[in-house]
């Protein structure tokens, strides 16, 4: 009885964390039954994986604009730009890849520090000033891919983060080995995290769930990475797409939760003002968090191009809003100062298998808007709501 | 109960047994309440008595049903289901914060929600004459189309008052209205409320200010943890302050400000000289060549009426903000200093408590724990990466020693009462480590246990050998607190008094040197 009492508390006290997972699931679990175990077969997992990875990685930064109250409008056509831009040193001038990337991540700091000029500097709106940048990337995505039309893109390597796979060395019963080598792995970490942490507060005296919860948490964790490999491991393995997403959602969770920078952005969406008279530079963290977002669109961009192996003229359209909609689903509050990177995630795969989900039972694009429109108006409903009742 | 129709001649609101909870605490437990036609009726209670909940349960913004009870306005048990029912009933609150629209006009706010309209279209001609009568009757004399945004604090509260009266209001309650007004505004405030009084409207005033408790009160109930403890009546002579201090807290305060014996005064710490401070958003000096000293374990008092440049000095002081431009020197134990950010003044070990902990001073929508690290993040990480245990240990630490009433530090700051948000806005400036503290109204919109808690925790910092700046429109506060006295007006230091020197004439005499001021600049 102890055991569910706690349980019951846990969830309650965290609904608005556990809320989307428990969406996911109910997704997930809606749509397997509805298509017969075809939604979740291997290879439908691990195309909807990669159809989420270049919005996941906008709606990573998108989540830390809203945070600090601002937007950017920009991100789409920034990314479908810089995508034509890599295409073009690719193809046009021979520029090899593991110098593209780099380059093409650059620009797109530099595009970032820009607008962090107009917003932090100038004092502009962001709305105003990432719609303008909107409207002028459009035009230079035009601009550059006027005279050719779409850019086909023949280079295997840059080709493979959106469409390749990591290698299989070999296959045990039809399961690539390296893959369940990462997701062991990647579990043994998780474990190793979560005992490190229990006993780090242990050594501070402080409270921590009791060892009954903690080891249903760890077992299902444990279970959740588990399958997901395993199913992967059944189709091609684990795309590139989703260990860049990973190595980003590592990274950002990372500096968001532990660090200093983290705890600044956050101060900075909750309160400017007192952010500033606590002497935290509130224009630097602006600075960083606009050419953050910028940087991920310029991967963004890299993602999509390679996925489509081109560039073509309408590439970026709509980025920004799909990467809105998937910050907002995965928890972001608009009064700023609340939100999670893992959560943005979350909201990805969710926007995305919706798509994925209602495309498989052959759903209506009309129907699709429609039905995707109602569920992010429903995160946010239920975000109003379970801040009212909050502690 | 049954007595109700023989009472109606004598009350126009008796509240029985009025009981409304909140998850896990108990705001308000059969309290009664009652009011006597064409009285000024003072609420007073420490911070979390319950005082602002019974007035929320009477306005409607907890609706029926809400709470048990019963609530008997004029006569008839009524059931408010939202505020406008009460506003219907004649019944008006004002609250501490203003409700104006800064960017609209006085006689638009007036009427706003109650337009003058002829099917649908707003005759605004007549609103203006309309406005003008009752601007009259509260004795504001400005042009009816000035912006709010225009009007000094006092003037805007004249305003709320006369969107009151342009709504027959019968009863009139007003939370802290003095709070945020200097003493002249204060002044004619409450001479309104008397003469507001005469002309049989009831008022409930809900107020900090013991004195003016005394100075107007017809009758003052006092709440204590939720519950009534008594009714004072002035006519017998009860309501004075000793007593009415004992009945809030529980127990008398024989000294309000706590002294500490053979205080050793050090070397000057911190000085100013020819300071000054151009705003370059209002287009003027905001203070104008400032000399002032510190010395360590000194508190040194800046006193003043609203505008008068205190908090703009402080600002000035603690790191450039963007929109001034600075004159003259600042030096730190005889070093002269320039600092660029708020973050170079912190560095040096210059803590800044604002005096709108809501506005500037904490995140209310984070935990106690992220509030207290915010100002010292180097404190608890090291090479940028914080350590999450550490920074716990440290909230719990200062949770404790500043008694710091919260369910945990998890508790998100929006969700303490004002004594506590003050406790941990002090415990953030604590933490990070200063030398020079300055306080800009510490105990403003606190009770008297809060404050009294806080002198002494300024006491104790003074052991450990702080220095400290307090700035405070309580005279009395700036008077039994201080080593030294400063008095600004314009932007200027007036002058400065020692301790003995100092009484409160003799300030208000400084405070309004140079043709007093006008309000409309500020």
């Amino acid at each position: 009885m102890k055991f569910f009492n706690e349980l019951g508390t846990l969830v309650k006290e965290n609904i608005r964390d556990y809320g989307m997972y428990i969406a996911l699931f109910v997704i997930m679990i809606t749509f397997n039954f509805m298509t017969n175990g075809m939604f979740m077969s291997s290879r439908n997992i691990s195309n909807l994986l990669d159809s989420a990875g270049y919005i996941a990685v906008l709606a990573v930064g998108m989540t830390l604009v809203i945070v600090i109250r601002h937007i950017d409008l920009s991100v789409g056509y920034v990314a479908g730009f810089l995508g034509a831009i890599a295409a073009i040193l690719l193809m046009r001038h021979g520029v090899p890849v593991y110098i593209v990337i780099p380059i093409i991540l650059i620009l797109g700091i530099v595009i970032g520090l820009f607008n962090g000029l107009l917003i932090a500097q100038l004092g502009i709106p962001a709305f105003v000033a990432s719609l303008a940048g909107m409207l002028i990337f459009r035009g230079a995505l035009l601009q550059v891919t006027e005279g050719t039309g779409t850019i086909i893109v023949q280079n295997a390597s840059f080709n493979a983060l959106g469409n390749g796979f990591i290698p299989a060395i070999t296959l045990v019963n039809d399961r690539h080995l390296l893959t369940l080598i990462v997701g062991l792995v990647g579990i043994c970490f998780y474990i190793y995290g979560e005992f490190k942490t229990r006993h780090d507060k242990l050594k501070y005296s402080f409270e921590v769930v009791s060892p009954s919860i903690f080891a249903l948490k760890l077992l299902f964790v444990s279970l959740i990475i588990g399958y997901i490999t395993w199913i992967l491991a059944g189709y091609n393995g684990i795309s590139w797409t989703v260990v860049i997403v990973l190595i980003v959602t590592i990274i950002y969770h990372f500096i968001t939760t532990k660090t200093v920078l983290g705890r600044q952005i956050y101060a900075v969406g909750s309160n400017a003002e007192a952010a500033h008279l606590s002497g935290i530079n509130v224009k630097k963290v602006t600075y960083i968090v606009m050419a953050s977002m910028s940087m991920l669109a310029a991967l963004s961009g890299i993602l999509y191009t390679a996925r489509l192996q081109s560039a073509t003229t309408t590439a970026g359209m709509l980025f920004e809003l799909d990467a809105i909609a998937a910050s907002y689903v995965g928890g972001v509050s608009s009064a700023g100062g609340v939100g999670k990177v893992t959560g943005a995630i979350v909201g990805a795969i969710v926007m995305a298998s919706l798509t994925n989900g209602m495309n498989l039972l052959g759903v209506g694009i009309s129907y699709q808007y429609m039905i995707r429109g109602g569920v992010l108006a429903g995160a946010v409903i239920f975000d109003v709501l379970t801040r009212k009742k909050g502690k | 109960m049954s007595k109700v129709g023989e009472k109606v001649s004598k009350y126009i609101l008796e509240m029985y047994n009025i009981s409304k909870s909140f998850p896990g605490v108990k705001a308000l437990s059969e309290v009664n309440f009652k009011v006597e036609k064409g009285e000024i009726h003072c609420l007073v209670g420490e911070n979390g008595a319950g005082k602002s909940t019974l007035m929320k349960v009477l306005s409607g913004v907890y609706p029926y049903g809400n709470y048990e009870g019963d609530i008997v306005y004029e006569g008839k048990v009524q059931q408010f289901n939202k505020i406008s029912d009460s506003v219907d009933a004649g019944i008006a609150i004002i609250y501490q914060e203003l409700a104006l629209f800064p960017d609209l006009s006085v006689y638009e706010n007036i009427y706003i929600g109650n337009e003058v309209k002829d099917r649908g279209i707003i005759n605004w001609n007549e609103t203006i004459v309309k406005a003008k009568e009752v601007l009259e009757k509260v004795n504001l004399k400005v042009n009816p189309e000035t912006l709010i945004k225009d009007l000094g604090v006092g003037k805007q509260q004249l305003v709320e008052i006369a969107k009151a009266i342009s709504k027959n209001v019968k009863l009139l309650i007003l939370d802290e209205p003095t709070a945020a007004l200097n003493e002249d505004d204060s002044e004619n405030l409450l001479e309104l409320i008397k003469a507001l009084r005469d002309q049989g409207i009831t008022c409930i005033m809900i107020s900090h200010k013991l004195k003016e408790v005394v100075a107007i009160a017809d009758k003052a109930t006092i709440l204590r943890d939720g519950e009534t403890i008594c009714t004072l009546d002035a006519s017998k002579g009860e309501i004075e302050e000793r007593a009415i201090i004992k009945h809030m807290v529980g127990r008398e305060l024989n000294a309000i400000y706590p002294e500490i014996p053979d205080k050793k005064i050090g070397e000057r710490v911190f000085e100013i000289r020819n300071w000054s401070a151009y705003d370059s958003q209002l287009g003027r000096y905001v203070v104008k060549k400032a000399n002032l000293h510190l010395n360590k374990g000194e508190i040194v008092g800046i006193a003043g009426l609203m505008g008068s440049g205190r908090t703009e000095l402080a600002l000035s002081i603690f790191g450039n903000q963007p929109q001034y431009k600075l004159g003259g020197e600042l030096l730190i134990n005889g070093e002269v200093k320039k600092f660029k950010h708020t973050s170079d003044a912190i560095a040096e070990g210059i803590a800044y408590v604002t005096e709108d902990r809501k506005e500037n001073g904490l995140f209310l929508a984070q935990n106690i724990t992220n509030n207290v690290s915010i100002a010292k993040l180097s404190g608890i990480s090291n090479q940028g990466i914080i350590n999450d245990n550490e920074e716990i240990k440290v909230a719990e630490q200062y949770k404790k020693s500043l008694q710091i009433k919260a369910s945990s530090i998890e508790q998100l700051v929006g969700k303490l009462s004002g004594g506590n948000q003050q406790k941990v806005s002090l415990a953030k400036w604590l933490f990070a480590g200063p030398e020079i503290l300055i306080l800009d109204e510490p105990t403003r919109g606190i009770d008297v246990g809060a404050k009294f808690e806080i002198y002494t925790v300024m006491n104790e910092l003074i052991k450990q050998g702080l220095s400290i700046i307090v700035i405070s429109s309580e005279l009395g506060e700036v008077l039994g607190m201080s080593d030294r006295i400063y008095v600004m007006a314009e932007g200027e230091i007036k002058g400065e008094l020692a301790k003995g020197e100092a009484d409160q004439e003799r300030i208000m005499e400084l405070a309004t040197q140079g043709g007093g001021l006008k309000d409309e600049i500020f």
